[in-house]
C-alpha cells in the first residue's frame, strides 16, 4: 500500500503532496530528490525507477519532465505501484488536456481531488476517468498548448502536419469547449518503435518492433466500436514455422510475437476475423500492445565508415539512405556517432546544397551529431568528417569509434504494416457520423549501425 | 476566476514570507466567514486555494485551522472538499481544533447525495485524532449499509482507518464481522475489494496476539472465499484483481485437476494490458504448478512471451519492473531462455540499470549453442562509451569463460581485450585472466605470452595490478623478466598506495624465489625489509611472517608459499540459494527489483503476513507475541528446489555435463539419502534423550553415555549471521522425526510449537507457512561455547512428520544436540 503520493518539478518543488496514511516522515519529498539527483557521485548514472532509503522504498515515473512520486514501507508489488503511477499522470492529462508543470501547477485543486478518488489510505480504488467524473467536481482551466513542448508519442502529430486539428489531442476529455458542444471525434494512433542493430558490414543482427495501438476517444454516450486489423495477421511466433518462407519472400503476413488488450477489449471475433470490439472508456489508453522480431524492411540504411589519415587524422563518413516511399518524410532525425577519446578537432562538410542540416562535435562527450530536419523517402544524404587527434593512432581505430545510433520519427508509416482496415463506429442515428482518425508513426527506439 | 497565486516563484519553500501570508489570509477568511453576499462562495474558493498551495509546499497553514472552519458552512461542493482535505491535514496537530469539525462532517454523514455522505464520511474517518473516535463509530455502522455502493467503499476503508486510530474501539464496534458479512454478499466489486484490504491488515497485525486472528486469515485463504473471489474476477478493477490474485497465489488446491482449472480461468489475465495483473498472474501459476515440474516447466515457456512484451511496451519504468522478474526467472532456470538470448542484448537507449540485469541474463543464459552469438555481442559492448557498462560486459565474457563453454575462443577474445590499450579495459582484463588460470591451469602459456607484455607501469587499478603481480609470481619460471619486473615494483614499493597490491607483492616475490632463487634473492630481501618497515599491520605482518618462516626453514618455507595448486573448481556465488529461494516466494515484489528477501528492508511492523522473520528479542520477552512470527509462502521449496536442481547444480558443481534433457530429474537420490541417515540416527538419539533428560532407562547401560550436552538458555543470534552460518556450514545431520497426536493438534499456529521449543533452550528464528505445512528456523547455543547450531524443521500436520536438518558450528556435537531436538519435538503438546 502507498504512503505518500507527490508530483516534483524538475527543480524539486512540490507541485502536489499528498499523504495517504502518515507513516512516512513529512521530508520524504526532499530526500528523493537528493537521491535521485546525486545517485552516484562520479558516475553519471541514472536512479534506478525504485530505491529504498532508511526503509522508506522510493517508486517514481517520469512523466512530461516531473517526478510522479509513491512511497511505501511495506513490499508491495512494484509494477503495481509504478502502473498506478502511470495511470495518475494519464488520468491527470485526460482531466487537463495538457500534462506539465504549469497545467497542473494551475489545476492543483482538482489533481487533489483526482488524487482522494485514486486511492484511499493506500490502496487504489479507481483509475477509470469515466468513474471518476462523477466525483471530480472542478472545472479544468486549460493551459494554452501551443506555446508549450508537446508531449508524448502522440504529440508528434501535432508537428506540422496540416492533416490533424493541431489542438485535437490536447483538449481535456471532460472540458466543455468554448462553443459549449463537443467535438464527436476518436483517434486510433498505430505508434511503433523499432530497435535495429546493423552489423559492421551492414548486416541486420537484432530487430525488434514494440507496437501500440492507443486510442483517444471524445464520443459521447460511449458508443461500441470494432476495429478491424490486417485479415491474415497471425499471433505466436511458435505456429510461425509455417508462415517463415511467405515472410521472408515479404509477402505482407504480418506475425506477432505476441500482443496483450486492454480489459474493455472483447476478443470473440478477433480469432474468426482479427476484429477487436470495445465500449471504449473515456480518456487515452492502449487497446493493444504487440511485439514483433518478423524481418521488416528496416526504414533506413546506415553506413559509417573511419579510415586513418595520417598519423594523428581519420575521415569519417556517415551514409544514410531512406528506403521508404517518397510520399513519407521523416523528420527530427539525429545521427550520433561515438568518436575516439583522443579527438581533438573535427571539421565537417555536408553535401552541396544541403539545407536544414546541422552537425556538431560534442567535446564533452565526444562524439559527432548531425541532424537533420526531414528526409523524403528514397533519399540519401551523406556528411564527411575530418578528425584530428591529440595522439598518434594505434591500434584498430574502429574499434575506439561507434557505433552509431540514430534517432527519428517517420509519420504516417509503419514498419509492421499492421493495419487498421476500419474502424466502425455503431450508430445511434443516421447523422451520427463522429470524425475518425487513424494515425501511423514509427520511431527509433534503438537504431544502432556498428563500425 | 482569479489567477491562483502558486505560481512557481512563491512556490518555493524556502521563501520566509509564510508567516505574513498566512496572517494574511486569516484576516481574509474571517471576512468572508459569515458572507452570505453573492460570489462570496468564489471568493472563498480562491483563498482556500491559496492555503491548499501553502499547504503544498509546506509552509504551516494550522492557524488558520478556526477561520476555516467558519468559513465550511456552504452547500459548494468544491469548498467543501478543500475544507476536508485540510482539515484532514492538520487535525492530527490540533485535536482541540478538530471537534469543531466534527459537527459539519457529521450533518454531511446524513447528506442527501451519496456523494457528500461518502467525502464527508472519508474525511471524518481522516481526522487521526484519538479522542474523536466515539464519533466515527456511528457514521461508520450507517455507512456499511448504505444503499451507495461509492459510500459503502469509503466505508470498508473507513474502517481500517479506525482500526489504525483505536482498534480497541473497532473491535468493540464488531466491525470486521460487518466487514466479512460486506465482503461476502456485496453485489459491488470495490466494496468488496475494499473490505479485503480492511480485514487482510487488520487480522494481520492482530493475528500476532490472538489465535482467532490467524484462524481469520486462514479462512481468506480457504477454497470457498478463494473460489467466490475468482468466480468473479472480471468484476474487479484491475488493482483489486491484482489483490485477488495475490490472494489466490497463497491457496492450496487440493488436486491437479482443481490447478488445471485455475489456470485456464486466469488464462486470459496474462494478456493484459497491465503489467501488474500479468505479474501476479504469473505467481499464482508458478505457485500453482511448484510440484507439478513439468507443466511448471511449462508456465515458464508460456509466459515468456507476455514478459517480454510488457519489457517492450510502457514506459521505462514500468519495463524495468518487469524485467527483474524476468531477471530472476532466467537466473533459475536459465536453460529454459537460452534460445532468447537475443531479447536481452542491451539496446542503446537502455539506462544503465537496465543494462547491468541484462548482461546478467546473457551471461547466465549462455551454453553451447549460443556462447559464440553471446561472447561476439559482449565483446562490441567492451568498447562502449558507457564505461561502467563496459566493465561488465568484460566481467560477464569472463564468467561465461569460467562456465567452461568454448575457452578457447573466449580466450582469444580476452588477448585481444588487452590489445585494446584501453586502461579499464586492460585492468578488467587482467582480473578475469587471473581467475581463468586459477580455474584452468592449462591456459597458462597462451595467457602468460601476452600479459607479459603488459608493462605494469601502464596498470593504475589495484585490482589490476594485484592480478598481474599474482600472474608474475605464479608464473615466473614461464615468464622471462618476471624477477626484474618484481623488482622494480619493489623498488617503487613507497608509490604503491593500496596494501592489496602490496601483501601481493610480498607473495609474488616469495614464489618467484623459490622458482628462480639467484636472480630474485635481491628482491626478496629489499620487499621482506620494506615490508617489516609499513605501516599498514597486515603488510607488516606477512612480511615479518615470511622473514621467520624463511628463518625457521627454507623448505618449510617453500610448502607453505609455494604448495602445488589445484584448480578451483567453481567460485563461490554471491547469494545463497536460500536467498533465491527466498525471492522467488516473494515473487512480484520489491524484493525481486532490490533482489534481497523483505527483511532485510523492511522494518518489523511493516512486514506483511508472509514474510521471514528474525525479531529474536520479542520472541523471547512476549508470552504470547507471535507479533513477528510470520508465515512464508515455504510449502513448495522442497519440491521447487528438486525441480531446478540442475540451476543449483550448476553452481555447486560447475559441472559441465548438465545440458537441456537431465533439467527437470527428480533427484532421487537426496531424499533417499536424507531417510537413510534418518533411520540410522534415531535409534540411539532416543537413548541419549533418555540419559540427557534423566528418564534413564535403566536396563540399557550397554551404551555408553554421550556426552551430555546443555545448552545456553537466552543465545543470541541475529538474523543476518544467521543467514551467514546458515549459507556457509554443511548438512551436520538431518533426519525425519514423527509428531505426537497431541503435538499436531496443538499446531494450530507455528507460535505454539515456538513457545515450546524456547522452553527447551531452542530459539526460533524464523516461521512460516499454513496448515499442512509449517517451516522453522531454529537455533540453540552450546552452554558456555560460542558454538551455535542451526535447525531447519519442517513439520507437515496432516502425517505428523517433521524433516530435520541441523547445521553446527562444532560438527561433532551435532548429534547430540539432534537428540536433544528430536525430544523436545516428540514431546510437543504432551506437556
Amino acid at each position: 500500500m502507498i504512503s505518500q503520493f507527490f508530483v516534483l518539478s524538475q527543480r524539486g518543488d512540490n507541485i502536489v503532496f499528498r499523504d495517504y496514511r502518515g507513516e512516512v516522515a513529512k521530508g520524504s519529498a526532499e530526500i528523493f530528490f537528493r537521491k535521485v539527483k546525486f545517485w552516484k557521485e562520479d558516475e553519471a548514472e541514472e536512479a534506478p525507477p525504485v530505491f529504498n532509503v532508511d526503509g522508506v522504498n522510493y517508486i517514481h515515473v517520469k512523466v512530461a519532465g516531473l517526478f510522479f512520486v509513491a512511497t511505501s514501507r511495506v513490499n508491495v508489488p512494484p509494477s503495481l505501484v509504478l502502473e498506478l503511477l502511470q495511470r495518475i499522470a494519464r488520468v491527470t492529462k485526460d482531466y487537463l488536456g495538457v500534462l506539465n508543470e504549469d497545467s497542473i501547477r494551475k489545476n492543483f485543486v482538482l489533481v487533489y481531488e483526482l488524487l482522494d478518488e485514486v486511492i484511499d489510505f493506500g490502496y487504489p480504488q479507481t483509475t477509470s476517468t469515466e468513474v471518476l467524473k462523477s466525483y471530480v467536481f472542478n472545472e479544468p482551466i486549460v493551459v494554452d498548448a501551443g506555446r508549450l513542448p508537446p508531449l508524448g508519442p502522440a504529440a508528434i502529430f501535432m508537428q506540422g502536419t496540416k492533416r490533424m486539428p493541431g489542438t485535437a489531442v490536447t483538449k481535456s476529455v471532460v472540458a466543455t469547449e468554448p462553443g459549449g458542444k463537443k467535438r464527436e471525434e476518436i483517434f486510433v494512433d498505430i505508434i511503433e518503435k523499432i530497435s535495429v542493430t546493423f552489423s559492421s558490414s551492414g548486416y541486420i543482427l537484432t530487430s525488434e518492433i514494440d507496437g501500440t495501438i492507443q486510442m483517444k476517444s471524445y464520443l459521447t454516450g460511449n458508443p461500441e466500436i470494432r476495429l478491424a486489423l490486417n485479415e491474415d495477421l497471425s499471433i505466436g511466433r511458435n505456429g510461425s514455422s509455417l508462415y517463415d518462407y511467405r515472410s521472408s519472400s515479404g509477402s505482407g503476413t504480418v506475425i506477432l510475437d505476441d500482443c496483450n488488450f486492454h480489459e474493455s477489449v472483447h476478443l470473440e471475433s478477433f480469432d474468426v476475423d482479427r476484429t477487436l470490439s470495445l465500449i471504449p472508456p473515456d480518456g487515452e489508453f492502449a487497446v493493444m500492445n504487440y511485439r514483433m522480431t518478423q524481418e521488416f524492411k528496416p526504414p533506413f540504411r546506415v553506413t559509417a565508415l573511419i579510415e586513418e589519415a595520417g598519423s594523428s587524422r581519420a575521415e569519417v563518413i556517415l551514409k544514410i539512405r531512406a528506403d521508404f516511399s517518397p510520399n513519407v518524410t521523416a523528420n527530427t532525425i539525429t545521427v550520433q556517432m561515438p568518436v575516439p577519446s583522443y579527438t581533438m578537432r573535427a571539421s565537417f562538410e555536408l553535401e552541396a546544397g544541403a539545407t536544414g542540416q546541422t552537425t556538431d562535435f560534442k567535446e564533452g562527450s565526444r562524439r559527432l551529431e548531425w541532424n537533420l530536419k526531414k528526409i523524403v523517402g528514397g533519399a540519401e544524404h551523406t556528411l564527411r568528417a575530418k578528425l584530428t587527434f591529440s595522439q598518434e593512432i594505434h591500434g584498430n581505430i574502429a574499434k575506439e569509434a561507434g557505433p552509431v545510433n540514430m534517432n527519428f520519427t517517420i509519420p504516417m508509416y509503419n514498419a509492421s504494416k499492421l493495419q487498421v482496415r476500419y474502424l466502425q463506429i455503431a450508430k445511434k442515428s443516421k447523422t451520427y457520423n463522429p470524425y475518425r482518425w487513424v494515425r501511423y508513426v514509427t520511431q527509433a527506439n534503438s537504431y544502432v549501425a556498428r563500425l | 476566476m482569479a489567477p491562483p497565486v502558486s505560481t512557481p516563484k512563491s512556490a518555493s519553500p524556502s521563501q520566509p514570507s509564510g508567516k505574513s501570508e498566512v496572517t494574511d489570509l486569516k484576516l481574509q477568511l474571517r471576512q468572508l466567514a459569515g458572507s452570505r453576499a453573492p460570489g462570496a462562495d468564489d471568493a472563498k474558493r480562491d483563498l482556500f486555494k491559496r492555503v491548499i498551495s501553502c499547504m503544498t509546499v509546506g509552509i504551516d497553514v494550522s492557524p488558520a485551522f478556526s477561520e476555516m472552519v467558519m468559513c465550511s458552512a456552504t452547500s459548494d461542493v468544491v469548498l467543501k472538499k478543500m475544507c476536508y482535505l485540510y482539515v484532514g491535514n492538520y487535525a492530527r496537530c490540533n485535536p482541540d481544533l478538530a471537534l469543531l469539525t466534527i459537527n459539519f462532517l457529521q450533518k454531511d454523514c446524513h447528506d442527501q447525495d451519496p456523494t457528500i455522505r461518502g467525502l464527508a464520511l472519508r474525511s471524518l474517518c481522516s481526522l487521526r485524532v484519538q479522542n474523536l473516535v466515539e464519533y466515527l463509530v456511528a457514521p461508520l455502522a450507517a455507512g456499511l449499509k448504505d444503499h451507495s455502493s461509492y459510500v459503502r467503499t469509503v466505508a470498508a476503508i473507513g474502517v481500517l482507518k479506525l482500526y489504525h486510530i483505536s482498534a480497541t474501539m473497532c473491535h468493540d464496534s464488531d466491525f470486521p464481522a460487518a466487514l466479512k458479512a460486506l465482503m461476502l454478499s456485496d453485489p459491488d466489486a470495490q466494496v468488496v475489494a475494499n473490505c479485503l484490504y480492511s480485514l487482510l491488515e487488520i487480522w494481520t497485525q492482530d493475528a500476532a496476539n490472538s489465535d482467532e486472528a490467524a484462524r481469520e486469515i486462514e479462512t481468506l485463504y480457504g477454497k470457498s472465499i478463494i473460489y467466490y473471489l475468482l468466480n468473479r474476477i472480471k468484476d474487479f478493477s484491475e488493482w483489486a484483481q491484482c489483490l485477488v490474485l495475490d490472494l489466490v497465489s497463497k491457496y492450496i488446491p487440493s488436486d491437479n485437476n482443481e490447478i488445471f482449472d485455475m489456470m485456464n480461468l486466469l488464462e486470459d489475465r496474462l494478456q493484459h494490458a497491465n503489467g501488474a495483473v500479468v505479474l501476479a498472474t504469473i505467481k499464482v501459476f508458478l505457485h500453482l504448478t511448484m510440484s507439478m515440474t513439468d507443466v511448471h516447466q511449462q508456465v515458464y515457456e508460456r509466459i515468456k512471451a507476455p514478459l517480454l512484451t510488457l519489457v517492450g511496451a510502457g514506459s521505462p519504468e514500468q519495463s524495468y519492473a518487469v524485467l527483474c522478474h524476468l531477471h530472476l526467472l532466467v537466473m533459475r532456470a536459465p536453460m529454459l531462455f537460452s534460445s532468447d538470448y537475443k531479447h536481452f542484448y542491451c539496446q542503446f537507449s537502455d539506462p544503465s540499470y537496465v543494462k547491468k540485469l541484462k548482461l546478467e541474463m546473457l551471461t547466465a543464459i549462455a551454453n553451447e549453442s549460443n556462447t559464440y552469438e553471446i561472447v561476439t555481442e559482449l565483446c562490441e559492448y567492451a568498447g562502449n562509451v558507457d564505461v561502467p557498462i563496459a566493465r561488465e560486459s568484460i566481467r560477464a565474457v569472463g564468467k561465461i569463460a569460467l562456465q567452461q563453454y568454448d575457452v578457447n575462443a573466449i580466450v582469444d577474445r580476452l588477448l585481444q581485450f588487452l590489445e585494446m590499450e584501453k586502461d579499464y579495459v586492460t585492468a578488467e582484463t587482467l582480473v578475469l585472466v587471473k581467475d581463468l588460470l586459477r580455474k584452468y591451469p592449462q591456459w597458462s602459456h597462451d595467457c602468460i605470452a601476452v600479459v607479459g607484455n603488459i608493462s605494469s607501469n601502464s596498470i593504475q587499478e589495484p585490482k589490476a595490478k594485484a592480478a598481474l603481480i599474482w600472474m608474475l609470481g605464479e608464473y615466473s619460471q614461464d615468464m622471462m623478466d618476471a624477477p626484474y619486473v618484481l623488482e622494480s615494483l619493489v623498488e617503487n614499493w613507497e608509490e604503491e598506495h593500496s596494501p592489496e597490491v602490496r601483501l601481493h607483492l610480498l607473495t609474488a616475490v616469495m614464489r618467484c624465489f623459490f622458482k628462480r632463487a639467484p636472480e630474485t634473492q635481491k628482491a626478496l630481501g629489499a620487499a621482506l625489509a620494506a615490508g617489516l618497515a609499513d605501516n599498514n599491520q597486515d603488510v607488516h605482518d606477512r612480511a615479518l611472517f615470511y622473514y621467520r618462516l624463511l628463518q625457521y626453514d627454507v623448505a618449510v618455507a617453500e610448502r607453505v608459499v609455494n604448495p602445488p595448486k589445484q584448480a578451483v573448481s567453481v567460485f563461490a556465488d554471491t547469494q545463497s540459494s536460500e536467498i533465491k529461494d527466498r525471492i522467488f516466494d516473494e515473487f512480484n515484489s520489491l524484493s525481486v527489483v532490490y533482489q534481497k528477501p523483505s527483511y532485510l528492508f523492511t522494518d518489523k511492523e511493516h512486514r506483511g503476513p508472509f514474510e521471514f522473520s528474525e525479531n529474536l528479542s520479542n520472541l523471547a520477552i512476549g508470552g504470547d507475541s507471535g507479533d513477528d512470527v510470520i508465515h512464508s509462502a515455504q510449502r513448495y521449496e522442497e519440491n521447487d528446489k528438486d525441480l531446478l536442481l540442475s540451476t543449483s547444480d550448476k553452481e555447486e558443481n560447475g559441472g559441465p555435463t548438465h545440458n537441456g534433457s537431465s533439467t527437470y530429474s527428480a533427484p532421487s537420490d537426496v531424499n533417499s539419502s536424507r531417510s537413510l541417515v534418518s533411520s540410522s540416527t534415531t535409534q540411539p538419539a532416543a537413548f541419549a534423550i533418555d540419559d540427557l533428560l534423566g528418564l534413564g532407562v535403566l536396563d540399557t547401560p550397554v551404551l555408553p553415555p554421550p556426552p551430555a550436552l546443555s545448552l545456553n538458555a537466552k543465545p543470541v543470534l541475529d538474523p543476518g549471521t544467521f543467514q551467514k552460518k546458515w549459507g556457509q556450514l554443511t548438512v551436520s545431520s538431518s533426519q525425519e522425526s514423527t509428531l505426537s497426536i497431541q503435538g499436531v493438534a496443538s499446531l494450530t499456529a507455528p507460535q505454539s510449537l515456538i513457545k515450546h521449543m524456547q522452553n527447551n533452550s531452542i530459539q526460533c528464528i524464523a516461521s512460516g507457512g499454513q496448515p499442512p505445512n509449517y517451516k522453522f528456523f531454529f537455533f540453540a547455543q552450546k552452554e558456555g561455547s560460542s558454538s551455535f547450531f542451526l535447525v531447519e524443521c519442517i513439520v507437515n500436520t496432516a502425517s505428523a512428520k517433521a524433516q530435520i536438518k541441523i547445521k553446527a558450528d562444532d560438527a561433532s556435537a551435532s548429534d547430540a544436540f539432534a537428540s536433544l531436538f528430536q525430544s523436545a519435538l516428540s514431546n510437543f503438546g504432551s506437556s
